[in-house]
């Protein structure tokens, strides 16, 4: 084993790369679920932008009108979910999973001819001497505009729910969604307006695991990463800047264990593979756990009407 | 204008027929796709739900692939449909289904080649206290710190993935295997072997449980109180705390048992139909379950139709597949379509639809 064969530069580097799916998915689903709305479809719309990302990114050349296609077709799938949990006022939990497994199999069905093909390239962007600044340079700007675009929305969902009226309606319809109603908002297209924002964004995120972080198409190829976003949205209490934090370390791990899979350490390469999941679920763990005579940290800060479905009965 | 009444309780009419609904919807939806496809839509639906039963040439062979199919459908569903009924979701069944297989293979194999009567019931046992074991992981974590069951479930899925590939290349690997991945074949070892109790009927003891616990479920269900105290904690949770119910052992009960039923699933398949642990021995039989259980109407005998149709489309998928070209990814889509439909048409079993203006109240 050679340790010294893992560069810290590297490392954080595609630490930031390797983060990027799953922080666009995960802020995309909590902004679905500071509106009050639990879609578990992150996966399947995920999978669903992957391969619409890839496909047209392939036919026309352009990554640029395959992330734009990507977010169209996580948006459209997401679509279904809203139509169902908002107007025919379906079960949240069983709709997203129907989402997640009728978007894998779509996938799969719209990849077909896709396998094995390389995508056009993706340039990085052109940072001159600020990339040769030593470290932090070839860390911090060596990378696609997409990463950058990512952390610019990061910051901008958190100042859209922290400073604007649109943020605020937003928060109370999923605080109080009767309350909401009876001031005149109308919640079920907030709702839906919030349900489409998580599907373009899981759709983006998607597509630039197909686009640039692999770059290919396999069947399957979001590994987890929709259900990974979604445990970081409950990791981060629900505020922006924490799910930022949340798919850092995410990605950290995830780096990590394919370095020291390529160092050969003496684990089997099943198990390194796992420890992105294990570590998810740990995390989990210590973030719902209660504290002492109080409630956990994470039901305290979840959108009080999560998950539970809108019918205006007047 | 269409305004929607809530009922005062589930009509139960609509909640018996919502699924046919469902299943029309289904086939014309899909019958456009296959149209999009470039198939012809009534032939392709006619091969998937008709040919495995009735065609003269594929129905001898395709018949008993029937039972082999919804066998496990039926046991995981049967249990995952409890924990639906109590608002405990598990659906990490399929990580349960591999466990409870590499479990129970274990034990079979570290007897080979010992020839005993006893070995099989003991892979039984082990098969379904693995699968108990791994959806304890997500039942102690939600008891002890309110942890998400439906995340550390799935998440556990991609864990069982890991471990069974290493299983399959490293500790379970048949040695005169001449280095190919994938255990011992259970055809070549009698005792272990999960063989066909009727020959050409695709009957083995998959089926006889599944056919037990649909019967065990129905009876907790109407007649005892564990059955009561799920249902009461499912539609009225406050009620059901008030009334002495304990969540924390109704979510072990609830997780437990689906568990042990997804594992058993995986130990009956592993032993007979799939004949060894390799890497992708399994189908995911514990997501198409999640279907199975809603199609089924959360109801044992249901989910004993539910279980026989979506094997159905298994078989009738590979057979379009076979014959007319059409891609099996294309069935994955189609079972994902029924269970959208499903949950859309039940708004009619829980809501009234009145036309006309709404009153003011």
């Amino acid at each position: 084993m050679d340790l010294s064969a893992i560069s810290p530069t590297l490392l954080l580097a595609s630490l930031m790369v390797a983060a990027t799916p799953i922080l666009l998915a995960a802020l995309g689903e909590l902004v679905v679920e500071k509106s009050g709305v639990l879609n578990l479809g992150v996966e399947g719309m995920m999978i669903t932008g992957a391969i619409c990302g890839f496909a047209i990114a392939v036919e026309t050349g352009s990554p640029v009108f395959g992330f734009i296609a990507a977010a169209l077709g996580g948006a459209l799938l997401s679509l279904i979910f809203g139509l169902l949990t908002q107007y025919l006022l379906s079960n949240q939990v069983a709709t997203g999973l129907a989402l997640t497994l009728f978007g894998l199999g779509l996938s799969s069905l719209l990849g077909q001819g896709y396998v094995g093909i390389r995508p056009p390239a993706v340039e990085k962007l052109n940072f001159g001497p600020l990339a040769d600044i030593p470290f932090i340079g070839r860390v911090l700007f060596t990378h696609d505009l997409m990463v950058y675009l990512t952390l610019a929305l990061c910051v901008g969902t958190w100042a859209v729910l922290k400073f604007t009226r649109a943020g605020l309606i937003l928060r109370a319809v999923g605080e109080n969604h009767d309350a909401a109603h009876a001031l005149g908002y109308k919640v079920v297209k907030v709702r839906l307006l919030a349900i489409m924002f998580g599907g373009a964004c899981a759709g983006l995120g998607g597509a630039y695991l197909s686009l640039i972080r692999v770059p290919q198409w396999t069947e399957g190829m979001t590994a987890g990463a929709g259900w990974i976003a979604l445990a970081i949205v409950v990791f981060a209490s629900w505020r922006p800047l924490r799910v930022l934090l949340g798919a850092y370390l995410f990605g950290g791990v995830t780096v990590l264990q394919l370095n020291l899979q390529a160092a050969g350490l003496a684990i089997p390469v099943e198990y390194l593979s796992m420890s992105p999941y294990l570590i998810t679920i740990a995390v989990l763990v210590i973030m719902s756990a209660p504290r002492k005579g109080g409630k956990a940290r994470a039901s305290l800060a979840a959108p009080a009407c999560l998950g539970r479905a809108f019918h205006a009965s007047h | 204008m269409i305004v929607l009444e809530k009922r005062p309780q589930p009509s139960k009419l609509w909640t018996a027929i919502t699924p046919v609904f469902a299943v029309v919807a289904t086939m014309i939806a899909g019958g456009i796709m296959f149209a999009l496809l470039g198939k012809d839509p009534l032939e392709a639906i006619r091969t998937i739900f008709w040919d495995p039963l009735f065609n003269e040439q594929f129905a001898a062979f395709s018949r008993p692939q029937l039972l082999v199919k919804a066998a496990p459908l039926i046991l995981i569903a049967t249990g995952l449909a409890m924990g639906f009924r109590a608002g405990v979701w598990n659906i990490g069944a399929e990580g349960q289904y591999i466990i409870g297989a590499l479990s129970g293979a274990a034990v079979g194999l570290a007897f080979y080649p010992t020839e005993s009567i006893l070995i099989f019931p003991l892979m039984v046992l082990a098969g379904a206290l693995g699968g108990f074991l791994w959806a304890m992981i997500p039942g102690l974590l939600k008891v002890k710190f309110h942890t998400n069951e439906i995340l550390v479930s799935l998440l556990l899925v991609y864990v069982a993935e890991f471990i069974l590939a290493s299983m399959a290349l490293g500790a379970l690997r048949n040695p005169e295997g001449n280095g190919f991945p994938g255990s011992r074949n259970f055809k070549d070892y009698p005792s272990a072997f999960n063989a066909e109790l009727l020959p050409n009927t695709g009957l083995h003891w998959g089926v006889v449980a599944a056919i037990i616990a649909v019967i065990f479920a129905y009876v907790l269900f109407s007649k005892h109180m564990m059955g009561f105290h799920i249902r009461l904690a499912g539609q009225a949770p406050k009620a059901a705390r008030f009334g002495g119910v304990e969540p924390a052992r109704l979510i072990l009960f609830c997780l437990g048992t689906s568990g042990a039923l997804a594992g058993l699933a995986g130990l009956f398949e592993v032993s007979g139909p799939a004949g060894q642990v390799s890497i992708d021995f399994n189908v995911g039989y514990g997501f198409t379950a999640i279907i199975v259980a809603f199609l089924g109407r959360l109801n044992p005998f249901g989910i004993l139709l539910a279980g026989l149709l979506m094997a159905l489309t298994y078989i009738g998928g590979e057979l379009a597949s076979f014959m007319l070209g059409v891609p099996t990814a294309a069935i994955q889509a189609f079972q994902g379509m029924l269970l959208f439909f499903l949950l859309a048409v039940d708004v009619l079993t829980n809501y009234r639809i009145r036309f006309g203006k709404r009153k003011v109240a």
